[in-house]
């Protein structure tokens, strides 16, 4: 029964538990004036699972990590989003780091999935079997998934940040994690980011030694770009010049920025793909 | 369905000025005695004392109409207590308005800071006491019992014990919100006196270990560190060794400021990435208002958290009816199952009654004699 439902309806049902999740958390919130906890949990890992699902029938059908097309991109980095808040938010069971996770979650697979566009073009075998590149592309969209975890816990920082300056601490902002943890698990999940960025550029590299024309400079740059600012972030964020409100401000724009440097990131592939690896869907 | 037969007397903080509760206040020797006495009753076949510095209710089982008004007199004698004055000012309920009042008193409700939590706690040890003293049976046992998880249903369903609302515990609170956990926080305390030394106090039954105190004498800065098992420090050192500590509690009487914005500036160089947390309970206050525009510096004086311990105070207020909605369920339920063990045993009291002169009906009821029996 199960085996004739396409990836997308997978990833339908996976966008509707990350959706459910989102709602339930609202509700909790407006009722009671506590977060779901566990229940966020559950949902968000039921959507995770599902997730994993058709990302799996995905990537058998064209061959490889999905990451041809800005569907499979946006849905990837919300994977590994979850993937770290189903580790970490063990931690953070009782806070609203479940509800933000489930909010960005839907939001990311939601959008892919009603931008039709997005998904216009099935390419296969867009690594051209070569492991090393899909690993390269593979690791670089994982780091935006810890990006965009720690984009979500910048924001918290902010809120909590801002019921103390201004001491509002009650309702549901007392369900905030303590700026401290949220401090240190920012500069973590950075570091995180910046490692397997860079991991991602290593193994990226060597593929563009030996063949200096396949990569185009435009996305080069523009990796590279990304890894920088980020990098500086955490460097300055160590040295103690970049701290409390604007080491969060700075992770949330770095985000951003991120966020629009998969445009010519992507345009930039198209152009370096050989004909025969896209396949109209 | 009779409802004599269960009651509970006593008087509480909202009948009696804390004058009348200082006469009324029993203390352990008082309670035993009293307990001894009681327990000589023919027709008090179970009870139990609760005694608090807001309370004192004294709950019984009946076999004979004229148990409570007994215990009652009983206990104006031993406390010298005019009678009179007493009946007054006492509180006396009966089948499952009785059952709804423990309920209530355990949950918080009943409390002078509602949904304070120690008196669950008291409840439960006047019970632990009752039953040790062999003086509760199959009726108060059940009502107890039922009646603790009653009220821990309460507690954990409603809001009625979230936040805090007192000032020393707000400041707990905020602190933890900073820092997560206050077991590696370094603490200091600038002043010796009373409100400081609650404040610290506090702190430490939260996990705070390592507290310094400073003051303007330093023998009475040593004095307090060793009554908190804390460390002392000359008050001149307190701006000089601001970056060692995250958390200052501010609570001297001084004329002016006693950290500076510069002094808090230098520390925070010293330590940019670590949060440092201003309590300012001084009048006139202790640390420049300007701290707070520090980054990472958080500074709250008496004013902010007395807002925040009314706001607390407010929210709970809020969450009485609801909590009352649930007690009132389960005191129906619990009445519901102990009412006819109670009402057997008033008819069987009555039918004694009835059949000997132990009690006539013209008598008052603080005028009956105590019949000495044998505990059941």
């Amino acid at each position: 029964m199960f085996a004739d439902l396409t990836d997308r309806t997978w990833l339908w049902a996976a966008a509707g538990f990350y959706l459910a999740g989102f709602a339930q958390g609202t509700y909790s919130l407006l009722r009671s004036g506590r977060p779901a906890g566990v229940a966020t949990y559950v949902l968000i890992a039921a959507g995770y699972a599902l997730q994993l699902v058709g990302l799996g029938i995905r990537g058998r059908l064209v061959g490889g990590c999905p990451l041809g097309n800005t569907f499979e991109i946006f849905q990837f980095t919300a994977w590994s989003s979850i993937s770290l808040y189903l580790l970490i938010g063990v931690k953070f069971r009782a806070s609203l780091l479940g509800y933000f996770s489930s909010s960005l979650a839907a939001v990311l697979t939601l959008l892919s999935l009603a931008i039709p566009a997005w998904d216009a073009t099935l390419r296969t075998h867009v690594f051209g079997d070569n492991p090393w590149i899909e690993m390269h592309a593979a690791l670089a969209v994982f780091s935006y998934g810890v990006f965009a975890l720690l984009s979500l816990t910048s924001i918290m920082f902010l809120l909590r940040n801002y019921s103390l300056q201004h001491k509002h601490v009650g309702g549901w902002f007392s369900f905030l994690p303590s700026i401290l943890d949220l401090d240190h698990i920012g500069v973590r999940l950075l570091g995180a980011g910046v490692a397997i960025l860079a991991a991602s550029l290593a193994v990226g590299s060597i593929y563009w030694l030996r063949d200096v024309s396949s990569v185009n400079l435009t996305k080069l740059l523009v990796t590279i770009a990304v890894w920088a600012a980020y990098t500086g972030a955490l460097t300055l964020r160590l040295r103690g010049r970049l701290l409390a409100k604007r080491f969060a401000w700075a992770c949330l724009g770095l985000f951003l920025v991120a966020l629009l440097s998969l445009g010519p990131v992507d345009q930039s592939r198209h152009g370096n793909l050989p004909p025969a690896a896209d396949a109209a869907r | 369905m009779s409802t004599e037969g269960f009651f509970v007397i006593g008087t509480t903080h909202h009948r009696a000025s804390l004058e009348v509760r200082e006469k009324l206040a029993l203390t352990s020797d008082g309670v035993a005695a009293l307990q001894a006495e009681l327990a000589t009753f023919a027709g008090l076949k179970e009870f139990a004392v609760l005694t608090t510095c807001n309370r004192v209710e004294f709950y019984g089982v009946a076999s004979h109409p004229d148990a409570a008004a007994q215990v009652s007199a009983a206990f104006c004698a031993r406390q010298q207590f005019d009678r009179t004055t007493f009946e007054q000012i006492c509180l006396s309920l009966r089948g499952r308005e009785a059952v709804q009042h423990l309920i209530e008193v355990s949950a918080g409700l009943d409390s002078q800071m509602i949904g304070e939590t120690e008196i669950f706690g008291q409840v439960k040890d006047a019970y632990a006491a009752a039953q040790a003293k062999g003086s509760t049976g199959p009726i108060l046992n059940r009502i107890f019992q039922k009646g603790f998880q009653a009220a821990k249903h309460v507690r954990t369903h409603t809001a009625i014990t979230e936040g805090q609302v007192s000032v020393a515990n707000v400041a707990v609170d905020l602190a933890l919100t900073i820092y997560g956990s206050l077991k590696s926080t370094g603490i200091l305390l600038l002043g010796a006196g009373d409100i400081g030394e609650k404040t610290a106090k506090a702190f430490q039954s939260r996990g705070a270990a390592a507290l310094t105190v400073a003051s303007r004498h330093f023998e009475r800065a040593m004095e307090l560190a060793t009554t908190l098992g804390a460390s002392a420090m000359p008050f001149e050192q307190r701006e000089h060794r601001l970056a060692e500590f995250d958390i200052v509690v501010c609570a001297t009487s001084a004329p002016d400021t006693v950290v500076s914005l510069a002094a808090t500036q230098a520390a925070m160089a010293k330590r940019p990435a670590r949060p440092l947390f201003f309590i300012d309970q001084a009048l006139p206050r202790d640390v420049d208002p300007a701290v707070a525009k520090l980054e990472n510096v958080f500074l709250y004086n008496l004013d902010d958290l007395a807002k925040i311990a009314e706001e607390n105070r407010a929210a709970r207020a809020a969450e009485i009816a609801k909590c009352r909605a649930i007690v009132t369920q389960k005191a129906d339920a619990l009445w519901h199952h102990v009412a006819p063990q109670v009402a057997a045993l008033a008819g069987q009291g009555a039918a004694a009654v009835n059949g000997s002169s132990l009690a006539r009906a013209d008598e008052k009821p603080g005028d009956a004699e105590p019949v000495p029996a044998p505990r059941p």
